[in-house]
Parts: structure tokens; C-alpha cells; sequence
């Protein structure tokens, strides 16, 4: 009926100008020649002047990377990447010391790119809002292109003795941790992509929360990608030591561009006896214009290592950009009573693809997932959600529950559900749930009816669609994931 | 006043309404009877502007605005109220939210101020209290699990909420019990006075004992073949649809 024609014609008429942060930023930047061998690797380590054992990593992260072959299983369709048409390495040619230091153009992005992300705000320490309501403090990481350029809060932070830097940093401040934790929880040689982040990866952030310590701000990394023809391979890695609790954010956006962007990040947590983490990210990157030509690539490894008995690792994401995703945030859960959570939406629109989902690996007895999907689909995208629910023999009283529902706007897009259930344990316990919708005719009448505009009816629906997930983002996610729901649903319908 | 000439509608390609020549002045309410497949519901969408209900003559007017070259929205920005004869569920979206929302955008579009969180809900519970509703039906998710009488009774809730100046009440009363009928009507009438018309569309005439119309209009094979007092209601309901369309002949 109409709705759906004007979906279709809408989607056309879908320009550069939905998504605002498309702009460029001029700055003075170093890179390294293109391509991939073994004298870039060389050239990154010795930029960052790290120590030789760390250089090795990465050298024995490439050989494996160069003897294994790309994989092709994900229900994403892309045209093949040149790996050595790239630059490994790009950073802005002025290291500053302090955000007074930064340079005035990097801050003006971050100006432009303003209130969304209140990074701004968080960058300067500002704990009121515009409204002059207090709002807690949040410490924030910030990286532009492949180098973290400040971090807010750490003397507050170092007080209680939480770490909170950038990974090379880490390096050079806190090596025996690094060393000790690098890599466990995703080996260089796990997949293709993991592989090639642990020969290239350039920055990232770090977290170390000590003993019994309850993190006192949400802790966040502001990633943008703004050199040309460059990939990001950010690494980051979080321990919470026994008793502790830590919150942490990802956001994330990058400029338009005619060409692809590959994103391959490398994300470990590991959760020690009775400790929580929580990852929430809100990614917004550019998903490539109306007709499907540039974007970003966004294929992530993110693991969370429940190592301690009663640890909890929890992931909450909302998705809606990238031209491809291909991520499972997942959780290996080692110590007995220890709780996996994924709760996630994932909406694309026009030409993106997702195949993206979770992966609760039950290792432990007694321990607990649950997984909370909500997928939309609009325009001519496609949306895949596959998760793996994996109980080993060990894995006495296991209990999983998953609930993926699909949401369907206009009749061109396809929404997919890819399961995998392996139980090798009598004892344990599976639910899995699954539902398709569309937004109805009647439903949009209804509300429109009553003063609503289209748009706002899509909205309205939707957010009551992602409810569920929405309410475990934290504060200073939810209002913005609310907005940019509406946001990339901007044109798909008529 | 609204005011309906020679309206002539097709649903899928089939002509329903035949030619509908009506009008309501401010300050009064109108009940449209008429058997199963007159064009009652036909009637009350092309006001409302679903698509899938299209005008193929004539025009209707509000207070001189052209309503059929109006979005639903606008329509609704302009006074136009329906409550709709099966209303429909919006799962995870919260009640308070949805009556909140709506108020606002209709006040927004009539450039009054918005009301914020609080204000709302202050007048969301009084006018509950009016309508003997217990307050939880602010918190579940629009219609999701109401029963048919909780329904209808949100549809006046609404009703009361967004103090609309036209309303079209598509068989408000089907499926009501007495109690639940008395608190609709009461709603209504709380409603009446000069700045409100109602179009009250039913199949029975139990509901005009509650709600006595200024006029009623008998629907038939998309025409209005008679017109007449409240009495007519009644002379209807002894004597039915087939004798009225005889006489009508």
C-alpha cells in the first residue's frame, strides 16, 4: 500500500545531509608509506616507541595473519578488500601534553560534532547541563584517528587507584598488566580480523578497576575516524579486579567518504570474582549514501572473559550506522555463577547490511545468559541476527534465556534469524523466543489520528519496539540512542 | 460547523459513500444509524483521511477548512477527534507516553505551550478521576491486553485529554456493557457545550438514550435517506432498517 511506496521513494531521495557528521577536519597529519609487510609493523612499534616483546606480538600476529584466508560465511556482501591499499598508521603530527595543548582545529571537531555525545561537555569536565540540571561527570578517552589525544578525570581516577588511559600509555606506564592480559581473552590467532588488529593496532583504551573498587563515573572513549584511505584498529582491554564494578561507553563516528573504511577493533574484558562490567556503545558511523557506495566496514571481535565465580560482564548496544557490520559481542563464562548479558538494536536502513549477534560460551556451572535482540530493518537493507548459545558437560544448571524480535518497514527489506544452539548438558536449561513484525498500516493511522506525524508515529513505535534494550543503556546513552533512532529512520517512510 | 456535500468515496475500488450531504453546527451532536455496510465506518475514515479511502466528489468542510486536502495530522491540529471502532495496540509504548505525546503535538501545531512531564500527569489524573479509570492504565503499553470496554474507554480518555472540537465516534458502543456505556456517554457529554460537535455513529439506539443526539441521520447503501429528531432513533428501532428505507422510497 503507500506506506510502501513512499519508502521506496523516499530511500532515493535519502541524501548526505541526513548525516550530520559527515565533515572533514584539517590537520597537520604523519603517515606511515601504504601497505602491509613487516617493516610498517617496524614502523608503528617504533613510533610508539614500544618495548621489543611487544613488537614480537605483533610480528608473530602478522605471520599468523598472512597464513590465514578471509572469511566469507557472514551473510554480508562486499567487494574484496585490498589490504595493501591502505595506511596503517596516521596520527596528527603534534603530540599534545595536555588538553590545553590540543590542537584548536581537533577541538573545534570535537565542537562540531558536539552535543550527541556531550563530548565537549565531558572533555572540558562540565558536570551541568545546558538546562542546569547536574549531570554526573564522565571521564573520556579521546582518539582521533588511530591516537588517543587526552583523557579527562585521571588524577580523580588515580586516586582510587583505577587506571584509565590509552593503551600505549598502559604500555609504558603499566607493562606487567598489559603483558599479562593482552591477548587472553582474544588470541592474535582467533579470527582473520583479530589477527590483523594484533599486528596493526595502533591505540585504544585501558582500564584497570583494583580490588572492591566501584568505579565512581562512566568511563568513555570518543573514536573518530578522519584520515582518507586509513583503517581503524583500536584495541582496547578492561579488567575488573575482585569486587569491583565499572561502566564503560563507546561511541564513535567518521566522515562520509566515496571509499569503504575498514573499522576491525579488538575488544577483551575480563571480570574477576564477584566483579561487573558493563559496555554500552552507541555507534553511529557513516553507513555509506543512498545507493550503497562508501561506508564503513565495521568487523570487531568483542569478548568478555567471566573468569571469577559470581562476575558478570553485560553488553548493551545500539547500531545504526556502518555500511557492514559483522560483530558478536560475546561472554565466556568460566566462574561459577558468573551472568552473560546481551541486549542489543541494530537498525539498518537503505543499503547497509548487518550480521551481527552473540555468542554465550557456558563453561562454568549454574552460570546464566540472556540475550535480548531487536532487529529493524528498513529500505533495502538486510538484517541477520546469529547467535550461538554453546553449554559444555561442565556446565551443570545452566540456564540461557534469548528473545530476538524483528521489525520490518516497507516490503524491499529482509530480516534474518540464525540460531545455533549447542547443549551438552542434561541439567541446563534453553528458551529461545522469536518474532517478525511490521509496522501496520493501522498502527501509523492511528497515531497520526491523534496529532502525530509520521516520522514521530515510526518513532514512537519503534522506541516501544527497543524499549527493553533501550532501558539498560545508561543515562547519557539513552536520550541520544532515543534521538538517533529517529535519525536513521529519516526517510524510510514516506 | 461541519459541513459534508455531495460526498461521494470508493474503498478498493468500490463505491460506498453515494453522495452524503450532512452538516453540524458547533454546540451539537449528530448520531448516523444505519445496518452493516451503509458506509458508517467509510464515513468516519475519509473524515479522519486513512488511505485506502478514496474521495472520488464532493467536499468537507471545517469551520471553512478544506478537510480532505489535509493530513490525518493536520485534521487533527484542526480539531478532528475519532475514536475508532477497534482500537489498535502500540506494543512497549506506555500509555502516559503516547497521550502525552499526542497532546503535545496538537498543542505544538496550535502554537500553545507544551505541557511537561508533570503538568501532564496532573491533568491525565484528574480527568481519569472524572472517568472512574484507575490510574495503572497510564503505565501498560496503548491498548496492549485492554479488554474491549478498557478500550473504548482509553478512546474517551483521549477524548477528554485532547479536547477536540470535532468528534467522530465510530460504534463507540459496541461491546459495552451498561456501566461501561454510562462512564462513555458521561464522558461525551462532559464534553458538550458550544465549541464541541460530535458525529456519533451506531447501530443501536441504547446508546442515544445516554447520549441524546440533536439529530439523527439514517446511513443507507451510501446515502442518508432520512433525517429526523431523537425520536427517529426510537422509531427505528421498533419498526428497523428495511420499513425506514420503504418509507424513504
Amino acid at each position: 500500500m503507500s506506506v510502501t511506496t513512499e519508502t521506496l521513494q523516499t530511500v532515493q531521495s535519502v541524501t548526505e545531509g541526513t548525516y550530520k557528521w559527515g565533515f572533514e577536519t584539517d590537520i597537520e597529519m604523519e603517515f606511515a608509506p601504504k601497505g602491509l609487510n613487516d617493516d610498517i609493523i617496524r614502523f608503528i612499534s617504533a613510533r610508539k616507541g614500544e618495548p621489543e616483546w611487544l613488537l614480537e606480538w605483533r610480528l608473530r600476529a602478522f605471520k599468523a595473519w598472512q597464513a590465514m584466508s578471509e572469511p566469507r560465511w557472514a551473510a554480508v556482501k562486499y567487494p574484496p578488500i585490498d589490504y595493501q591499499d591502505a595506511y596503517y598508521y596516521a596520527a596528527p603530527k603534534q603530540r599534545p601534553k595536555s588538553l590545553d595543548e590540543v590542537d584548536p582545529e581537533l577541538l573545534r571537531t570535537y565542537e562540531k560534532l558536539g552535543i550527541p555525545l556531550k563530548e565537549q561537555e565531558w572533555l572540558a569536565g562540565v558536570t551541568t547541563s545546558p538546562d542546569g540540571t547536574e549531570r554526573a561527570p564522565v571521564a573520556v578517552d579521546a582518539v582521533f584517528d588511530s591516537v588517543s589525544v587526552a583523557t579527562t578525570f585521571k588524577e580523580r581516577l588515580e586516586k582510587e587507584g583505577i587506571i584509565f588511559c590509552s593503551i600505549s600509555e598502559a604500555v609504558r606506564e603499566h607493562p606487567e598488566l598489559v603483558r599479562k592480559y593482552l591477548g587472553t581473552v582474544v588470541p592474535p590467532a582467533d579470527n582473520f580480523y583479530a589477527a590483523l588488529n594484533s599486528a596493526v593496532f595502533t591505540d585504544g583504551s585501558f582500564v584497570y578497576i583494583p580490588k572492591g573498587v566501584r568505579c565512581p563515573m562512566e568511563l568513555s572513549t570518543y573514536f573518530r575516524i578522519n584520515a582518507k584511505g586509513t583503517g581503524q584498529f583500536e584495541r582496547t582491554l578492561i579488567i575488573a579486579d575482585a569486587g569491583s564494578y565499572v561502566s564503560y561507553l563507546e561511541g564513535c563516528t567518521a566522515p562520509m567518504r566515496d571509499e569503504n573504511q575498514l573499522h576491525a577493533a579488538v575488544v577483551e574484558l575480563i571480570a574477576h570474582d564477584d566483579a561487573t562490567i558493563k559496555y554500552s556503545t552507541v555507534q553511529n558511523w557513516y553507513p555509506g549514501d543512498a545507493e550503497g557506495k562508501g561506508g564503513i566496514y565495521n568487523f570487531v571481535t568483542k569478548r568478555g572473559a567471566c573468569r571469577g565465580a559470581r562476575s558478570k560482564i553485560s553488553w548493551t548496544q545500539v547500531e545504526t550506522g556502518s555500511a557492514i557490520t559483522w560483530k558478536y559481542p560475546s561472554c565466556i563464562l568460566q566462574g561459577p555463577d558468573s551472568v552473560g548479558e546481551f541486549y542489543s538494536v541494530a537498525i539498518t536502513n537503505n543499503f547497509q547490511q548487518a550480521d551481527t549477534g552473540t555468542k554465550m560460551i557456558h563453561l562454568g556451572p549454574r552460570t546464566k545468559s540472556t540475550i535480548i535482540s531487536k532487529g529493524i530493518s528498513a529500505g533495502r537493507a538486510q538484517n541477520t541476527y546469529r547467535g550461538l548459545v554453546r553449554i559444555s558437560p561442565r556446565a551443570v544448571g545452566a540456564r540461557n534465556f534469548t528473545q530476538c524480535d524483528s521489525l520490518l518497514i516497507g516490503d524491499r527489506c529482509g530480516a534474518h534469524t540464525v540460531p545455533y544452539i549447542e547443549n551438552r548438558c542434561m541439567s541446563a536449561k534453553v528458551e529461545h523466543e522469536a518474532t517478525t513484525s511490521r509496522i501496520a498500516e493501522d498502527q501509523l493511522f492511528y497515531c497520526r489520528q491523534r496529532g502525530l506525524s509520521e516520522e514521530d508515529a515510526v518513532g514512537l513505535i519503534v522506541n516501544g519496539f527497543c524499549r527493553e534494550v533501550l532501558k539498560e543503556l545508561p543515562m547519557e546513552f539513552a536520550v541520544e540512542a532515543q534521538k538517533l533512532l529517529q535519525i536513521s529512520l529519516e526517510g524510510s517512510v514516506g | 460547523m461541519l459541513k459534508i456535500e455531495g460526498l461521494t468515496a470508493t474503498v478498493d475500488g468500490k463505491p460506498i459513500l453515494k453522495g452524503i450531504d450532512l452538516e453540524i453546527p458547533s454546540g451539537e451532536v449528530h448520531a448516523v444509524m444505519g445496518p452493516n455496510g451503509s458506509g458508517k465506518s467509510t464515513l468516519a475514515y475519509v473524515l479522519a483521511g486513512r488511505e485506502g479511502y478514496e474521495v472520488t466528489g464532493g467536499s468537507a468542510t471545517w469551520d471553512g477548512h478544506d478537510l480532505l486536502s489535509m493530513e490525518p495530522e493536520e485534521r487533527a491540529a484542526a480539531g478532528l477527534f475519532l475514536a475508532f471502532q477497534y482500537p489498535v495496540e502500540l506494543p512497549g509504548v506506555g500509555n502516559a507516553t503516547f497521550l502525552r505525546t499526542a497532546l503535545n503535538a496538537i498543542r505544538r501545531a496550535r502554537g500553545e505551550p507544551e505541557l511537561d512531564a508533570m503538568q501532564f500527569l496532573k491533568l491525565a489524573r484528574q480527568r481519569m478521576r472524572e472517568l472512574s479509570m484507575p490510574e495503572d492504565m497510564l503505565k501498560r503499553s496503548v491498548n496492549v491486553g485492554f479488554s474491549g470496554g478498557e478500550k473504548k474507554r482509553n478512546e474517551i480518555l483521549q477524548l477528554a485529554l485532547l479536547r477536540p472540537k470535532f468528534a467522530v465516534l465510530d460504534e463507540t458502543d459496541s461491546g459495552l456493557d451498561i456501566d461501561a456505556l454510562r462512564i462513555v456517554a458521561d464522558g461525551v457529554n462532559a464534553m458538550r457545550g458550544p465549541d464541541f460537535a460530535a458525529l456519533v455513529i451506531t447501530h443501536y439506539q441504547r446508546l442515544l438514550d445516554y447520549i441524546v443526539p440533536d439529530r439523527v441521520h439514517v446511513l443507507m447503501n451510501g446515502r442518508i435517506v432520512r433525517s429526523g429528531g431523537p425520536e427517529l432513533a426510537k422509531e427505528l428501532e421498533s419498526e428497523g432498517y428495511a420499513a425506514i428505507q420503504a418509507r424513504a422510497a
